[in-house]
């Protein structure tokens, strides 16, 4: 019996109780549209399309539904109210996760005391917001798009208020699934359209290894004897562009580059940027450490994270992704969707089942401020930096992983496309019975299972959509919402299989869907048979091809030899987790893929994975011609330091870092923000491993896109150092070879650049843009190699360019360096901020007059020349002395300089220490102006302040490293003096409001 | 001899700090065991087994529907293969004298399961919603304990540091009379406080603008607590965000952190007591 209407249950906040949400709505419709609502009342909405009878209803949303305390139900009733004259209702697209009503329905089938059919979704929610004031239809529809919900996910009703609305998002696909072939033997010009038309992104030179691949007679023989048609189908295709998608195969890093310097006429040949640079710094490091008998670098660049080692019980994985193109469409959705899938390849890695440890996340937008008019389809850098705060926010808290470290840069050529960089950090036993964690053996005959959410047509084309610019007829099918309590289910079950040594290995499903996840398995074994029509979907009609390319989320791939299917299923039903065998991995050389009994793909590995053409750039390098600025008479120092503290890259995280939960799971030790009143900012993050020692990490990043104007070599140098100098800051010490007790370091490193190919008409600079990547990755080479300091996993992302109507915005090159190293014990590292009056200053490492790209410049609109370099012995040196300080107890607090330089970082101290400081600089003993002497960005540079009874000890122990500034006060001072004469007089308090007063928000 | 102090922790779901909240047992010398929910549901767990059952801080199902709802939902609603439900099985538990602990959002479920404040003993009587600011966050608070409280849990205990990290923390009563008993019977056992002790509605020493400023509550006996702040996050000294400064201002300082003297209270309490409840 099944009701021709459905139920539509209502629950109404008790007028008594405080609308803390229509509050938040009408707040948010003044701050961003100017929009006055009037009173606001948001109603839940429940559409339940099950058989009960009415009564059933009525007793479910009351005893079930409903809270008790502050709602009223109204079930089955037109509702209106005369105090409301227009209204949005808020609902999923057909076809849309819809959290919240699946959670109604595991209680509905909780009350019902019976199991349901968790195959067909029978409850929607909804919301539905009424105003008081009669809203104009156009500004309702800008309301709901950009405040209450965003068009590619949710469908709106919208209008004048008569009675309360509902719908009942059905998905309805009248196709049946079907696989076509598509025909290659095109001219070029059609060939191009096709790819563009079926959103491949394959170039012609790809495109004619394909067509030449399938009129091969040995093809074509094996074809026809396996009853396939001659032409490719369209799955097969669709499984050569996920394969090929620069996203997965990293074209550009693996391209042969013909470099040429204009300044020195030098040329050439770099084969593969990946090869030479990142891997091989990390080989020549891992030989360094195999030589001296030292074995911490266990698994690099091979698997979803890379892994090193702790003891002999534990290893650790480490791993931080981009999610670009997603965030730049709904920020919301697309950071929630970037951090979860980023969870899933420490979780994913090896045999799999790491426990997650912490999450990072940097990011950056355009300028809070931003004021060029915004082009179709671009949003405001604001809008797109609430969306990506809440999504990280909810994607990190609701996993019950804390958020621990991260940075916000801004530039205006982020507002076309954000960078979201998302990281996640775990700890794997080293073994699961007995077998190593980290290594993942697949055999012929081993099951294919895919676990965790259903398939539809979410995020279909996600990787090879992101390997090509935006422009406003992306589809919205690229798109995927990430739900968090999925995956937590998931994670959860596989924590406790891989433990029980259930699980063979895993890896997780992204990008590329199950082409990807499964067709890079089966490398391992030699070849995989899938069965699609196994697949469990959300809804039915999808087509092969989609289910098999379908960018759903929360969803792990596992291998699992056949005689613990049983018992992998039990578990699975236990931990409530959706788990289905799909197929076989075998040795036979072929992908072969079907829905039923017909073969829908049928692939040769060898073509698969090493039939891409390689690619040929160019790329060419002259240094700009730029010069130091003739600034005008400067202003008094204090006002520059007010200014700059209250600088967008400067200012106070405050409201973001409280949104985030940083200390769940009980084992953060320098948390963002520290101190009695949590002002004091920090540099890395500590975190201990467990309850029963004090072992530790420290987790830092570096990033500073600015200076890449200046030389992209400079800036990935300087942020290299900047990662590095942040854990010496709280008390980690470089890599030793020889030390045997695993003081590892890992660090991933991200390189987000604009479009690089060169291209005379849509890409004329493309040769530059090209020198300064290779230039970020010399960089990087020289720096790891000379600190012995490796990479164990990254991922790049190539095309940040925005374009539309003619128009391009592309993101400077920028590159992060996210950084873990073992911190022996946690209770011997320092914070930040001042500890006590009468404690001396110091400043350790040397300035130079390096003003070029900082932030005193930008203050004044130049960029100028004298970049800040690394000065690798003189680095090296200074965090050898600084780190055995700290470890022998001489230091009571130590910051590293950055942003802002010595000023900025003075300041910082005393920012919730309860302290000011009383410092001279000395104009004469470094022959720098004091202008540059304050704000000079110079790396390798800390301010650390020392009892004055250990301070005889520590000037020994630093030798020429150390200058004497002044001392730590009672008197919440900041008072900077120059050749006698004071040149900063503020009180802290006026510091701080400053910095809190910026435009990412002080205090939330 | 000591007694062996056997300590549930429940999972699953969308909870999440099960892992400390064993740790908090075990280094108050109880023995914990992490099980998951269903386990307890399908019978191969027992409840009657323990002295005492946690419920541990997180998301179940999402927050979705209102925190801690769809838990409460499963553990009122869903049948045991007795035929009974866990929160009849856990009421009897209760009677033979066992202990529960909620924290944060196992505090959400404890109150909309209606086993706290337990005034009436009909259903869900007051609630934990959105907090006053709209937003969900992360910071240190002060809390005073209500002298002379009857639970045991926070014996001896005055003004406590501990982190909250909510955004449904609020609570609110519905009427003054239910305001009055609460009060009367002192189930609101645990207030926000500022650093010297002054109870307070003023954000952020107040993160979520509690009725009563409350942060925690408990029932007529004492044997239930459920607090939004969280205690298992405060095991080491190094976890408070100005360890650095204690620590520079008191050489000897303990390097145990405050939170955990409430799982201590608890174990103390039913080792005193010398046979299984």
């Amino acid at each position: 019996m099944r009701q021709a209407q459905p139920s539509v249950v209502q629950l109404h906040l008790d007028p008594t109780m405080p609308d803390v949400a229509g509050r938040r709505v009408a707040e948010a419709a003044r701050t961003w549209l100017g929009l006055e609502l009037g009173q606001v009342k948001t109603v839940q909405v429940y559409v339940i399309d099950f058989p009960l009878e009415p009564s059933q209803i009525r007793s479910f949303a009351s005893e079930a539904l409903r809270d008790r305390v502050l709602e009223q139900v109204v079930v089955d009733e037109p509702w209106s109210d005369g105090a409301y004259r227009s209204f949005v209702l808020v609902a999923k697209h057909p076809g849309v996760t819809d959290d919240v009503g699946i959670s109604a329905q595991r209680t509905l089938a909780d009350w019902l005391q019976r199991p349901l059919d968790t195959t067909t979704q029978h409850i929607f929610s909804q919301t539905v917001y009424l105003f008081e004031h009669a809203i104009p239809e156009a500004s309702l529809r800008e309301l709901a798009e950009q405040v209450l919900g965003n068009p590619l996910i949710n469908q709106f009703r919208f209008g004048a208020f008569d009675t309360l609305p509902w719908v009942h998002p059905v998905v309805s696909l009248p196709a049946q699934p079907a696989t076509h072939t598509v025909s290659l033997e095109l001219p070029d010009a059609d060939l191009l359209a096709l790819s563009q038309r079926m959103v491949l992104s394959l170039d012609l030179a790809e495109l004619h290894a394909i067509q030449a691949h399938f009129r091969d007679p040995a093809v074509q023989a094996l074809r026809s004897e396996r009853g396939l048609p001659a032409d490719p189908t369209d799955c097969e295709l669709e499984v050569l562009a996920q394969t090929w998608s620069e996203h997965c195969k990293h074209k550009e890093f693996n391209a042969l580059i013909t470099y040429r310097d204009l300044d020195t006429g030098e040329e050439r040949q770099i084969d593969s940027l990946f090869k030479t640079y990142i891997r091989g710094s990390t080989e020549a490091i891992r030989a360094r450490l195999r030589a001296a008998g030292n074995n911490w670098l266990v698994k690099i660049f091979s698997d979803n994270a890379g892994v090193v080692r702790i003891d002999d019980d534990r290893v650790f994985v480490w791993k931080v992704e981009t999610h670009n193109t997603p965030s730049a469409l709904d920020p919301y959705g697309g950071a929630i969707t970037g951090i979860l899938g980023n969870n899933r390849d420490p979780l994913g890695t090896g045999v799999g089942g790491a426990k997650l440890l912490f999450n990072t996340n940097v990011l950056c937008f355009g300028p809070p401020g931003y004021d060029k008019p915004l082009l179709p389809g671009q949003l405001h850098p604001a809008r797109i930096m609430e969306g990506v705060r809440h999504g990280i926010e909810d994607g990190g808290n609701k996993s019950g992983i804390p958020t621990v470290n991260g940075a916000i840069v801004f530039d205006d050529r982020y507002a076309g496309k954000p960078l979201v960089y998302c990281g996640t950090g775990g700890v794997m036993a080293s073994h699961y019975l007995g077998k190593p964690s980290w290594e993942k053996p697949i055999d012929p005959g081993d099951r294919i299972l895919m676990a965790g959410g259903r398939v539809g047509k979410d995020g279909i084309h996600g990787a090879t959509f992101s390997s090509t610019e935006v422009d406003e007829n992306s589809p919205r099918t690229a798109v995927q919402i990430g739900s968090p309590i999925t995956q937590k289910l998931l994670s959860d079950f596989m924590q406790r299989a891989c433990e029980l040594g259930l699980i063979k290995c895993s890896t997780d499903n992204g990008a590329g869907g199950l082409s990807s996840s499964v067709g890079e398995l089966a490398t391992i074994s030699g070849g995989a048979v899938v069965q699609l029509d196994q697949v469990p979907l959300k809804y039915p009609g999808l087509m092969p091809w989609e289910i098999f390319v379908s960018e759903a989320q929360e969803r792990m791939q596992l291998v699992v030899e056949p005689h613990k299917l049983d018992a992998v299923m039990e578990l699975a039903a236990l931990f409530e987790v959706e788990l289905t065998d799909i197929g076989e991995f075998t040795d036979s050389g072929y992908l072969e893929v079907r829905y039923g009994e017909q073969v829908v793909a049928f692939l040769e590995h060898e073509f698969l994975h090493e039939g891409v053409p390689r690619k040929h750039m160019e790329a060419e390098w002259a240094a700009p011609e730029l010069s130091e600025p003739q600034l005008p008479q400067p202003e008094e120092q204090g006002v520059v330091l007010l200014k700059l503290l209250g600088a967008d890259d400067i200012c106070s995280r405050e409201r973001v870092i409280r949104q985030y939960d940083h200390e769940v799971k009980g084992k953060t030790i320098i948390k963002p923000l520290m101190g009695a009143a949590g002002v004091a900012p920090q540099d890395a993050a500590v975190m201990r491993l467990g309850f029963d020692s004090y072992d530790g990490v420290a987790v830092s990043c570096g990033i500073l896109p600015r200076y890449g104007d200046i030389d992209a070599y400079a800036m990935s140098a300087g942020a290299f150092d900047e990662g590095v100098r942040q854990i010496v800051a709280v008390g980690g010490q470089l890599p030793d070879a020889s030390d045997p007790t695993n003081r590892f370091w890992t660090v991933n490193d991200n390189f987000c650049v604009p479009d690089s190919a060169y291209h005379p008409v849509h890409n004329p600079d493309g040769k530059y843009k090209l020198a300064q990547l290779v230039r970020m990755a010399e960089a990087l080479y020289d720096m790891s190699t000379f600190f012995g300091i490796p990479m164990t996993s990254g991922k790049d992302s190539m095309k940040n360019d925005f374009r539309i109507e003619g128009t391009k915005i592309s993101v400077p090159p920028t590159i992060l360096y996210s950084m873990v190293a073992r911190v022996p014990d946690v209770r011997r590292c320092v914070t930040a901020q001042f500890q006590s009056a009468g404690d001396v200053i110091c400043l350790l490492g040397r300035t130079y007059d390096e003003l070029g790209g900082s932030q005193y410049y930008k203050l004044h609109g130049q960029l100028g020349a004298n970049v800040p370099r690394v000065r690798m012995a003189q680095a090296q040196e200074l965090y050898g002395l600084v780190s055995s300080a700290i470890q022998e107890g001489l230091v009571a607090s130590c910051h590293d300089l950055s942003d802002g330089g010595l000023a900025v970082a003075l300041a910082e101290c005393c920012f919730g220490s309860g302290f000011g400081c009383e410092v001279e600089i000395s104009v004469e003993k470094w022959g720098l102006s004091p202008t540059t002497l304050l704000y000079s960005e110079s790396h390798s540079r800390f301010v650390a302040s020392v009892p004055a009874h250990k301070l005889q000890r520590f000037l020994e122990h630093m030798g020429g490293h150390c200058h004497v500034l002044g001392r730590a006060t009672l008197w919440p001072h900041m008072w900077v003096c120059s050749q006698g004469e004071p040149i900063i007089d503020l009180y802290i308090g006026h510091l701080l409001e400053a910095w809190q007063g910026g435009s990412v928000g002080g205090v939330a | 001899m000591t007694v062996t102090v056997n300590a549930l922790v429940i999972t699953g779901f969308g909870i999440n700090c099960e892992e400390e909240m064993a740790a908090a047992w075990q280094l108050a010398g109880a023995t914990p065991r992490i099980v998951h929910l269903n386990e307890v549901l399908n019978g191969s767990v027992d409840v009657h087994a323990y002295q005492v059952i946690s419920l541990p801080g997180g998301f179940s199902f999402g927050d979705d529907l209102g925190s801690g709802k769809v838990l409460a939902n499963k553990i009122r609603f869903a049948p045991l293969p007795s035929g009974r439900t866990l929160l009849a099985e856990i009421r009897s538990f209760l009677d033979a004298g066992g202990f529960i602990i909620g924290i944060c959002n196992g505090f959400q479920a404890l109150v909309k399961m209606g086993l706290l404040p337990g005034v009436t003993d009909d259903g869900q009587e007051v609630t934990l919603t959105t907090n006053k600011s709209g937003i969900f966050e992360d910071r240190w608070v002060h809390c005073k304990v209500r002298a002379g409280t009857h639970t045991p849990f926070l014996k001896g205990i005055d003004v406590i540091p501990l982190p909250v990290r909510h955004g449904e923390g609020r609570l609110l009563v519905r009427d003054a009379a239910l305001r009055a008993q609460i009060q009367d019977q002192g189930l609101d056992c645990m207030a926000y406080c500022t650093p010297q002790g002054e109870l307070t509605g003023t954000y952020p020493a107040n993160p979520n603008g509690a009725d009563l400023h409350c942060a925690a509550l408990t029932d007529r006996s004492g044997q239930v607590l459920g607090m939004m702040p969280h205690p298992e996050a405060f095991l080491s000294l190094y976890n408070h965000p100005d360890w650095p400064a204690l620590r520079r201002r008191d050489r000897e300082i303990d390097e145990e952190g405050a939170g955990l003297r409430i799982f201590r209270n608890l174990v103390e309490h039913l080792q005193a007591l010398g046979t299984r409840p």
